[in-house]
């Protein structure tokens, strides 16, 4: 039998405000256990919740940037349950009226487009963490991440491979980033997906039972989980087993999936609305100037490069994987006066090989797109060739010169002067009868000869263009 | 005596030199302990009443004194207190000294008030006799062997019995106050949001509101001014204005259209007390006030909304009293469910545990609609009928309790008896509306409280119409024997 696998993903993205969601406390990962969590995110008696409206603004925009409705009221619900590194006793979370209603995002898998649908956004609270390691076993409680701002995107069950879902999981993940809303650092947990995973036969309307795979943390372990688990249901189901309704997990060292909890250990989570906070009301001017602020999306971006740059599918997408990116590619065509694609080529090219070298972003360049620029103007003005500029840059990656100031120490100024060219050129066809006469009885080949001669004799620096065609005026 | 003088009064002693706010703060001190056997207080925080004290005579002698300043008061041990135990009258709280000021105490400190100590309540103000605090009953000091009333019993007692000038209660279904009504003293349950509920240890946050409780309306129109106002850290508070609530106190009050719904004078209120509230209105009629019977239907669906809408927000919000972090912890744990399940067995008491049972019930799968969201429904429906009634008359006048001060041990086992007996505050509390309680009468040695039932942020109206009667009544000056 041919079957169809029916994914659904809920994304929760660690969002990017200063403080917590519900607390004055700073959000910033890797500090000290148990130091950025204030009265309000240890649960003290007493103390209450106050909203971020930052974290309200970003899911706005979120919910703006996938088209979405955005709930003119929303509602901060209680989900009860015990556990040492929730404090209250509950999460706070959105329940029956999320801030952010039905939207979409078009994806594009293996050149295969297709609009996923995404149910509902929601803003919750992150819980704190338990260490089990180096606590003699005891478990250790650090509550830095207790209050954090996760905004929860769940989508539809549109996904019907793997594929699919890592294309969707990273187009989220690249608007999110554009958006400024999430950091997008999947080891510190910033992006986490949970899955869940159905098969049916093909051509079968009806869903089957779905199994969910919690807090996988990236795309790659994203892909194997959901393929393991796709083919674990058929197998189960051909040899005349039933998948059951539960919670797995992904052990990406085994690679297979195992089962956590079924459906009847599952909590009853007795969600309510919390009485401490009031209800989230979003008003036409508020959207409206939330608007404002909306960057230019990458689909939008990527059309744009396409037409105003002229550049390709490949470089386009490389280019506008990142806002960060894109911004430096444009700066650096703005200032530099170099063409489009040359900067592309750049970019895409030496930089982005130097960063990955370098296990850099974009952001952390040790060359600035104001240098970048400065080195590619000179491309552009003919003063140094494209061979030089590449030792140019080899230089300014190391240090702190300018483009200007290397070429200047280095004298690597390219030589237009046809005085000084034409004299080399003399010597060199003096001192060299011997292929003169060669090339003069037909042997192309030697040209080529002389050609290094002269660029060797004037260290790279002679104008490729002026050299050949005085080479083939003086041997004629 | 300087433990029955106003606190108006007693601001003119401190200033005039007639004595010191050490002297006035030794004097409470001597009497708490000289009537320790009242149970009122769970700490005395003398030394820092002492310090507090001589702060507060430098601030008056350099002349920057506000009303409160140098005067001593205590508070219920509800609200956080930074470096002093707060136990919210439990077990499970026993060990837990605040690392933080409730606002209501930070306000009352920047106004120089001094803090004598803390005062025993019902646990975590599930209550309402002060019978089921881990730190034992509360006598009521008209009546040994009466309960004082609660959850604020600690409050009330102390004030009644000259322990404090005055004090801070909270008010959930009554617990301002029937306590303020057992104990013949003036208590005012402010509108919700009107005073910061932050580091006030919550039972049911949609309800729970802290008040003052003193001894004449001036006296608690003088607490609340310095109570009241928003609190950016708390979002249910509300960002009005806070008027000067003395200013108001002698507005005359002719013309005034008095409420009075039937349904609040039926079977279940004893004859004694429905001959003072009627007194206590013809006293009104007297000042010249108009009396409408009028007619609230849903009232009697008050006590079955409470008590799943209570229970359920408590359900959530004791939660966190786990064994993990603070507060008792079990001995010897085995592992996590057996730490969750000892450390909150041992350390909460058995009201407590009976109402995070209901509440939990009421919340579940399948039970959810047919009792939280109906109790919703049914709080609307109150809510609407009290505003209604309001735009007819200015003010809603009844009884408080049913009975006076039941006596120690009479229904702590029963109950359904216990909770019937908030049945004229609990609506209060749903609606969301102020309410007083007044000394209005004394029978049999127990006093009677007349409820006066507001609008909502009407808590001058109600303080000016309280103290007009105070003005041609003095059932707020008695005190009990042996108290004088």
């Amino acid at each position: 039998m041919e079957w169809e696998a029916v994914i659904g993903l809920e994304i929760h993205t660690q969002l990017a405000t200063k403080s917590k969601i519900f607390s004055g406390a700073s959000t910033a990962y890797g500090a000290e256990p148990n130091t950025q969590a204030c009265a309000v995110d240890l649960g003290l008696p007493g103390v209450l919740p106050v909203l971020n409206q930052e974290a309200v603004r970003m899911a706005v925009l979120f919910g703006l940037a996938i088209e979405a409705e955005i709930a003119p009221y929303s509602v901060f619900a209680r989900k009860n349950y015990f556990y040492p590194d929730l404090p209250k006793g509950y999460q706070i979370s959105q329940f029956e009226l999320p801030i952010v209603g039905l939207g979409h995002l078009d994806i594009d898998a293996d050149g295969v487009k297709k609009r996923i649908g995404i149910t509902r956004a929601h803003l919750e609270e992150d819980a704190g963490k338990s260490l089990h390691e180096d606590f003699h076993g005891l478990t250790g409680i650090d509550l830095n991440r207790a209050g954090t701002p996760l905004l929860e995107i769940v989508s539809e069950p549109d996904m019907r491979s793997a594929k699919e879902a890592v294309a969707y999981m990273r187009k989220l993940h690249e608007l999110v980033r554009y958006l400024g809303i999430c950091d997008g650092n999947m080891q510190e947990g910033s992006f986490r997906c949970d899955a869940n995973v159905s098969v049916r036969p093909k051509g079968q309307q009806a869903f089957g039972t779905r199994a969910e795979i919690k807090n996988i943390n990236s795309f790659k372990f994203v892909e194997k989980a959901i393929n393991y688990e796709i083919e674990r249901q058929i197998d189960l189901i051909e040899s005349g087993g039933a998948v059951i309704q539960e919670t797995r997990l992904y052990d990406s060292v085994k690679d297979q999936t195992r089962s956590m909890r079924s459906k009847e250990e599952a909590n009853d989570y007795r969600y309510f609305p919390d009485p401490d906070l009031l209800p989230v009301v979003v008003d036409e001017a508020f959207k409206a100037q939330v608007k404002t602020t909306m960057p230019e999306l990458p689909d939008a971006k990527k059309q744009r490069f396409k037409d105003q740059y002229g550049l390709d599918e490949e470089s386009t997408t490389i280019l506008t994987s990142s806002r960060q990116l894109a911004d430096y590619f444009e700066i650096v065509v703005k200032e530099s006066a170099c063409e489009a694609k040359i900067c592309a080529n750049w970019v895409t090219g030496d930089l982005l090989a130097a960063l990955n070298r370098a296990g850099l972003e974009i952001s952390d360049s040790p060359v600035s797109h104001e240098r970048l620029a400065g080195l590619l103007a000179r491309i552009s003005d003919n003063t140094i060739s494209g061979k030089i500029a590449k030792q140019v840059f080899e230089e300014m990656w190391r240090g702190t010169a300018s483009a200007d100031e290397i070429i200047e120490a280095k004298g690597l100024k390219q030589i237009t002067d046809t005085g000084a060219i034409e004299a080399i050129i003399d010597k060199i066809i003096a001192d060299n009868p011997g292929q003169v006469e060669q090339y003069r009885s037909g042997k192309d080949k030697v040209f080529g000869f002389f050609v290094g001669q002269v660029m060797k004799a004037m260290q790279g620096k002679a104008n490729p263009g002026e050299v050949n065609k005085m080479l083939k005026d003086k041997l004629k | 005596m300087m433990n029955n003088k106003s606190i108006a009064d007693l601001a003119k002693g401190l200033r005039s030199g007639e004595f010191s706010s050490l002297e006035l703060t030794q004097m409470f001190l001597d009497r708490i302990k000289r009537h320790g056997s009242l149970n009122c207080y769970i700490t005395v925080t003398e030394e820092l009443a002492l310090q507090e004290a001589k702060a507060a005579d430098a601030r008056i002698a350099k002349g920057d004194a506000m009303l409160l300043t140098g005067i001593p008061i205590a508070q219920k041990d509800i609200f956080c207190t930074q470096g002093v135990k707060t136990t919210c009258g439990s077990k499970m709280l026993d060990n837990f000294i605040a690392p933080y000021n409730a606002t209501v105490i930070e306000k009352l400190n920047q106004a120089g008030a001094v803090m004598l100590g803390k005062l025993n309540m019902d646990e975590f103000a599930m209550g309402s006799s002060n019978e089921t605090s881990y730190y034992g009953a509360v006598r009521n000091p008209w009546d040994r062997n009466a309960i004082p009333g609660g959850s604020s019993g600690g409050s009330a007692a102390a004030v009644a019995a000259g322990l404090a000038a005055c004090a801070t209660g909270t008010d959930t279904g009554g617990s301002i106050r029937q306590p303020a009504a057992h104990c013949g003293i003036t208590g005012l349950k402010p509108t919700y949001g009107r005073v910061s509920r932050y580091g006030m240890i919550a039972y049911a946050s949609s309800l729970d509101q802290g008040g003052p409780m003193a001894r004449s309306a001036e006296d608690a129109a003088i607490l609340l001014q310095t109570m009241a106002g928003f609190d950016e850290k708390d979002s249910t508070s509300v960002d009005l204005p806070v008027p000067d609530y003395r200013a108001g106190l002698n507005n005359p009050i002719e013309g005034l259209k008095i409420g009075l719904p039937k349904e609040f004078f039926g079977d279940g209120l004893s004859g004694d007390v429905a001959a003072v509230i009627d007194a206590a209105v013809n006293e009104y009629r007297k000042l010249g006030a108009q009396i409408k019977e009028i007619s609230m239907p849903n009232l009697k669906l008050a006590i079955p909304a409470y008590y799943v809408i209570a229970p359920a927000e408590c359900s959530a919000n004791l939660s966190r009293f786990d064994g993990v972090r603070f507060g008792y912890r079990c001995s010897h744990p085995t592992d996590l469910a057996d730490l969750y399940t000892r450390s909150r067995g041992e350390g909460f008491g058995k009201e407590v545990k009976r109402r995070i049972l209901m509440g939990t019930y009421a919340l579940s799968a399948g039970y959810y609609d047919a009792y939280y969201i109906k109790a919703q429904k049914v709080r609307r429906l109150i809510s609407e009928e009290f505003k209604n009634a309001l735009s007819e008359v200015d003010v809603i006048m009844g009884p408080v309790t049913p009975s006076t001060a039941f006596g120690i041990g009479e229904k702590i086992g029963n109950p359904i008896e216990m909770y019937l007996s908030d049945i004229y505050t609990i609506a209060i509390n749903l609606a969301g509306v102020p309410a007083m309680s007044v000394p209005a009468g004394i029978v049999d040695g127990k006093p009677v409280g007349l409820q006066i039932i507001g609008n909502y942020f009407a808590e001058d109206r109600l303080l000016n119409i309280a103290h007009q009667y105070q003005q041609v009544t003095d059932w707020h000056q008695q005190r009990p024997k042996g108290f004088e």
